[in-house]
């Protein structure tokens, strides 16, 4: 049983990919190809980012350890997508136009904080391993905190990029807001 | 001005075959094509964009319609049973004679024409689109606007029963819009009630929408219950959500970035993953018509 479960969650992470990589390849991406690859890849970078901050209250409510031990697969498929999601960007739509996509990273603040949550997924992913974390000790704990500055990033990207609040990035805020305020009281009690 | 009319020089089947039609488009209307307003950009890039029609299917599942949700295909899915009959238009205000007319009157009096526009949204993409439709200026004159009448007020129509997105606060409903009386009164902008030849779909702003091509999309209101002239500048909607980021003018300019995206390029829709961005064109390429309407005006600050 214990043998299957991390390479069952990896195998399900990876749907969204296959189904994308299907879309692409039999040109069914809609009217708007480049922005439905952007789209798809920005919600799926967000969706992990709220399935990876919700397995330790769920470990709490549950008392399994079963979610601890998924969370590490779930913490890498953000920065797997957050990078698909980056590289659409980079290479399909601005085609490696660097002039075009630094005067986007300096002047509009959605790209601005959506590319600074991603700059700040690369150190979790460098300190993501079981060595790592026995070598950082506390410290990782510190440092994984990141992940939060990141959701809060990722909301914010999305709100800032949408013509109106309504209703997709007011929800995925809310569930990010809930899920950072669940640690305020967890410490509270402990 | 002699308006091009794809009808008469392609036989209707043709619709159903795109790339033929196109391809005839190209060839035998090149020339012709030149003496239109919808080619006079300089841009080499946007002439060619400019000839080759977006797919009704795309056209009529592909919208930004908020009364029907904020989603790309909401409106298609939302807005079938939304009923446009019995529909009045009401025109009055700074003017000697305020009429309530029935649609049916509408299409009576006024005979439509073919336009091809090509519609470029504040979001960055376009299309190119055959309306059918008939310059605003012709209804406007029957109703004589007073010396009072400065500027135009669209009303878009209340009716949350029927569209969602309008039991939300999404923006301030009904939807409003407005146009200065020259903008109002320019050959080019129309009122629609049709597309391809047929009538005009519910989730395009049916049974009448406004269509000003130099400007950005979301100026030409849907579904239009009320115009009214009027001698202050209306503000709409858009203004009133975000006055920073939508202006009264909104006229495509790719030198003047919206605060959080940029507007010096846009995607076609419908073209594949491999083709790129095309950049903008100053009134989205109706400049040579319509730049005569702003001179001595900074269009940096009346965005
Ligand atoms: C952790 C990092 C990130 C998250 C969580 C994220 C999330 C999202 C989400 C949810 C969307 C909207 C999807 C939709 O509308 O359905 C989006 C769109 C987008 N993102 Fe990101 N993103 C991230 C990083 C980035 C980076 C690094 C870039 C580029 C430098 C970027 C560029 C864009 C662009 C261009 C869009 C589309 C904007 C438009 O619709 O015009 N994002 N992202």
């Amino acid at each position: 049983m214990k043998s299957f479960l991390k390479p069952s969650i990896f195998t399900l992470s990876l749907i969204p990919f296959i189904i994308i990589t299907y879309k692409i390849f039999l040109n069914k991406l809609g009217p708007e190809p480049v922005k439905e690859i952007t789209h798809f890849t920005g919600e799926w970078t967000l969706i992990f980012i709220c399935l990876t901050l919700s397995m330790s209250p769920l470990k709490r409510f549950t008392n399994f350890k079963f979610w601890i031990k998924i969370r590490r697969i779930l913490g890498l498929f953000v920065f797997f997508y957050a990078t698909l999601h980056l590289l659409t960007y980079i290479v399909i739509d601005y085609r490696l136009d660097w002039s075009q996509i630094i005067d986007d990273v300096v002047k509009k603040k959605y790209i601005f904080v959506g590319f600074t949550a991603w700059l700040l997924l690369v150190p979790l992913v460098l300190t993501s391993s079981q060595r790592m974390m026995i070598l950082l000790k506390k410290n990782w704990n510190k440092l994984h905190k990141l992940i939060y500055v990141i959701a809060i990033f990722g909301s914010l990207h999305f709100i800032w990029l949408s013509k109106t609040i309504f209703f997709k990035p007011l929800i995925y805020s809310l569930i990010i807001l809930l899920l950072l305020l669940l640690r305020i009281r967890f410490k509270k009690t402990i | 001005m002699k308006k091009f009319k794809y009808s008469e020089i392609t036989p209707e089947n043709i619709y159903k075959n795109r790339r033929k039609f196109i391809k005839n488009l190209g060839l035998a209307t090149g020339s012709m094509l030149l003496n239109q307003h919808l080619i006079t950009s300089a841009n080499a890039n946007a002439k060619k964009e400019h000839k080759k029609l977006t797919e009704y299917r795309y056209i009529t599942t592909y919208n930004n319609y908020y009364e029907f949700g904020t989603g790309k295909s909401d409106p298609v899915e939302r807005s079938q049973k939304f009923k446009t009959k019995p529909w009045d238009i009401t025109i009055d205000g700074e003017v000697e004679n305020p009429i309530t007319i029935s649609m049916e009157e509408i299409i009576e009096m006024f005979p439509s024409e073919e336009r091809i526009y090509k519609l470029r949204c504040v979001e960055g993409w376009s299309m190119v689109i055959p309306w059918n439709g008939f310059p605003l200026g012709k209804i406007l004159k029957k109703v004589s606007p007073t010396n009072k009448a400065k500027f135009v007020k669209f009303t878009s129509v209340l009716d949350p029963e029927q569209m969602i997105g309008q039991r939300f606060p999404i923006l301030d409903w009904p939807y409003k819009e407005g146009l200065r009386i020259d903008e109002a009164m320019h050959d080019l902008t129309i009122l629609v009630t049709g597309l391809y030849g047929k009538k005009l779909p519910n989730q395009n702003g049916a049974p009448l929408r406004l269509m000003v091509p130099w400007k950005y999309g979301f100026k030409s209101s849907k579904a239009i219950v009320n115009i009214k002239l009027v001698e202050k500048m209306p503000t709409s909607s858009w203004m009133k959500a975000s006055p920073k980021e939508y202006g009264f003018y909104s006229n495509v300019n790719p030198k003047v970035d919206h605060p959080r995206w940029s507007q010096a390029t846009e995607r076609v829709i419908g073209e594949g993953i491999i083709s790129p961005r095309i950049p903008t064109t100053m009134f989205n390429g109706y400049g040579d018509e319509v730049a005569n309407l702003y001179t001595g005006m900074d269009l940096k600050k009346y965005f």
